[in-house]
């Protein structure tokens, strides 16, 4: 258990510059995911981490150790690949006891240690299978035992769920959770999936373009997304664009719109962005609620059915709307309707870089 | 159409086949005239025995074949991780200049080697022989391994590294055990190139030195016996298990995980 610091880490390929500048703090016993699209940057941070990668500039931490020109084999990590890279010549024991044997635990004690590393995660009758007759889900979970296997000051996955179907990631997902926070290893995660990263995290780094523009807890950076990018990249956001004026902004089509957080000066341009299930629609004649000071009037243009949910599309003064709805209603809205849109000033955010 | 198709199989076969078969058979026909009708005899092979020439060149090959096996596998399976897995200054030369000398005729190659011999003063004979058959297997050791390194991913290395492995140990416990199969088809390669060659050998043998196949050729020329054709069967089973056993370990993937 140990904390991950890095410091000013720049790495180029030629004269594609993949990391700029990165410097962040990964705390003792924290699951933190790097969160980007392919091409951010966040699978050579991982492996800058674990060694793989020699950044350009910058340092590497691991606890008290300056690890950034120690090699792999010396940094006592554990690491999950994306293809599980388990060993096909070796038994599933042989797999999990090859990182104990580097380190001189042999005989007894290694099979007890690999034992109990491999009913952690549910496979203790498997010792003497070979990793091609385990089902993709097993062999994640082997690779993760042998990760662990050598309480590692630091666990490092990449992208260790994505080649699982959907049920069986989400099932993993959650026995990742248990055996994360059964051993308290710091854990850190490299992935594209969004709900993923909001699911397991402590923090959620958002990477675009070799820098992290921004890092937090989940509910933090989905509610408060500080760029068009990191708002974009977790779920969907209305966007309106306008200049502020008086404590609020108006838009171009003459919507006045408020927000609870602080403004720049009169006259400035500012982007703000509303999540679509914030956003209530009633018909006109409903009672406005409470709080929801910010109200539109507009037509459906578009409404999509998908059971447990509803998206609708809004006109409303030529600003289109997006909107997630919960089906509570006897009837769903449908195209043509008029409607009123409501939401709080709370979940109404400035963004910082420019529209 | 189906039968047109088969007779023609059938024809390959007999054209392949026959002359082999032919060869093998006079070989225990008593007449040293390749007279007919046919009549078993293991005289010839009684008499091989005692041709020291024959058994001398038979042994020369056997041994230049496995020595050369065994160098040629070990210096182009380095080659062949060093280019898979390894960066390092010149390694598109190297592997743009690696396998062509499989593409140039040995007649070239031989007369290449016959005059870089004598003019650097390795000259001919048993050592010369061996130099050149490593020269010309080591190609093949990099094309079979190097084929059978692209089924074993990278990763796997770089697993064993995590986990606490130096590159070295990772490459012995990892990928070579991975790699064996391929391995071993390259070594079986290499002996039969180099037991097959002929050309080189010719170019670079002295007397004492030379190999069954410029012994044979000699043979031939002065009139033969069906002794050759007795030491030609014996080199054929030789030959034929060789290729029997390459098809065995060296089937791609027949051991490795695919996935």
């Amino acid at each position: 258990m140990t904390a991950v610091d890095v410091t000013a880490i720049a790495k180029s390929y030629g004269k594609v510059e993949v990391l700029s500048d990165i410097t962040t703090h990964f705390p003792e016993g924290s699951f933190t995911s790097l969160l980007g699209p392919s091409g951010s940057g966040k699978t050579t941070l991982l492996r800058i981490i674990a060694g793989f990668v020699i950044p350009d500039t910058g340092r590497v931490t691991i606890g008290e150790r300056d690890v950034t020109r120690v090699p792999v084999w010396a940094r006592n990590i554990g690491m999950v690949f994306q293809s599980y890279a388990l060993f096909p010549h070796m038994s599933v024991a042989d797999n999990v006891a090859f990182g104990l044997a580097q380190r001189g635990v042999k005989g007894e004690p290694a099979r007890r240690e690999v034992q109990r590393a491999l009913d952690m995660v549910h496979l203790g009758g498997f010792g003497t299978r070979k990793p091609k007759q385990l089902s993709g889900g097993q062999q994640q979970r082997v690779a993760l035992a042998r990760a662990i296997v050598t309480r590692p000051s630091v666990l490092l996955l990449d992208e260790p769920l994505s080649a699982l179907d959907r049920r069986l990631r989400q099932e993993m997902q959650v026995e990742l959770l248990r055996i994360q926070r059964e051993s308290g290893l710091t854990t850190i995660f490299v992935t594209h999936d969004q709900e993923e990263a909001l699911t397991l995290s402590d923090k959620v780094a958002i990477l675009d373009r070799g820098r992290i523009v921004q890092i937090g807890a989940p509910t933090e950076v989905y509610e408060r997304p500080r760029t068009r990018f990191a708002a974009e990249f977790l779920g969907d956001t209305n966007f309106f664009t306008g200049t502020v004026a008086d404590g609020r902004v108006s838009l171009r089509n003459g919507m006045r719109i408020a927000t609870a957080s602080p403004l720049p000066a009169n006259g400035a341009p500012v982007t703000l962005a509303v999540r679509p299930e914030k956003i209530t629609v009633a018909t006109r004649d409903a009672a406005p609620e409470d709080g929801l000071t910010n109200r539109v009037e507009g037509a459906i243009i578009a409404s999509l059915y998908s059971g447990t949910a509803l998206t609708y599309e809004v006109d409303a003064a030529g600003q289109r709307f997006k909107i997630f709805a919960q089906n509570r209603d006897a009837r769903p809205l449908a195209r043509g309707d008029e409607v009123t849109l409501s939401w709080s000033p709370d979940h109404t955010v400035p963004i910082e870089d420019a529209p | 159409m189906k039968l047109a198709a088969r007779t023609y199989i059938l024809a390959v076969l007999i054209f392949l086949y026959l002359p082999i078969a032919v060869l093998i058979a006079m070989g225990f026909n008593e007449s040293p005239l390749y007279q007919l009708p046919f009549s078993f005899s293991s005289h010839w092979y009684v008499e091989l025995m005692s041709n020291r020439k024959l058994l001398n060149a038979s042994w020369n090959s056997v041994l230049i074949a496995a020595i050369t096996a065994v160098i040629a596998t070990v210096l182009g399976t380095l080659a062949a991780v060093a280019l898979s897995r390894r960066q390092f200054f010149g390694k598109e030369a190297l592997r743009l200049l690696l396998l062509p000398p499989i593409a140039i005729p040995w007649l070239i190659t031989g007369t290449a080697m016959l005059v870089f011999f004598y003019w650097t003063g390795i000259g001919r004979g048993f050592h010369a022989i061996l130099i050149g058959h490593v020269a010309l297997a080591i190609p093949y050791v990099v094309l079979v391994v190097g084929t059978g390194l692209t089924t074993i991913r990278a990763d796997l290395e770089e697993a064993a590294m995590s986990l606490g492995a130096p590159p070295v140990k990772a490459f012995f416990r990892v990928t070579l055990p991975l790699l064996a199969p391929s391995i071993f088809g390259a070594a079986l390669f290499a002996f039969a190139v180099s037991l097959d060659q002929f050309v080189v050998s010719y170019f670079l043998a002295t007397p004492g030195s030379s190999t069954l196949p410029v012994e044979i050729y000699s043979a031939i020329r002065k009139g033969f016996t069906p002794e050759i054709n007795a030491v030609c069967t014996i080199l054929l089973l030789g030959s034929v298990s060789i290729f029997l056993l390459f098809t065995l370990f060296a089937k791609p993937g027949a051991s490795r995980d695919r996935s």
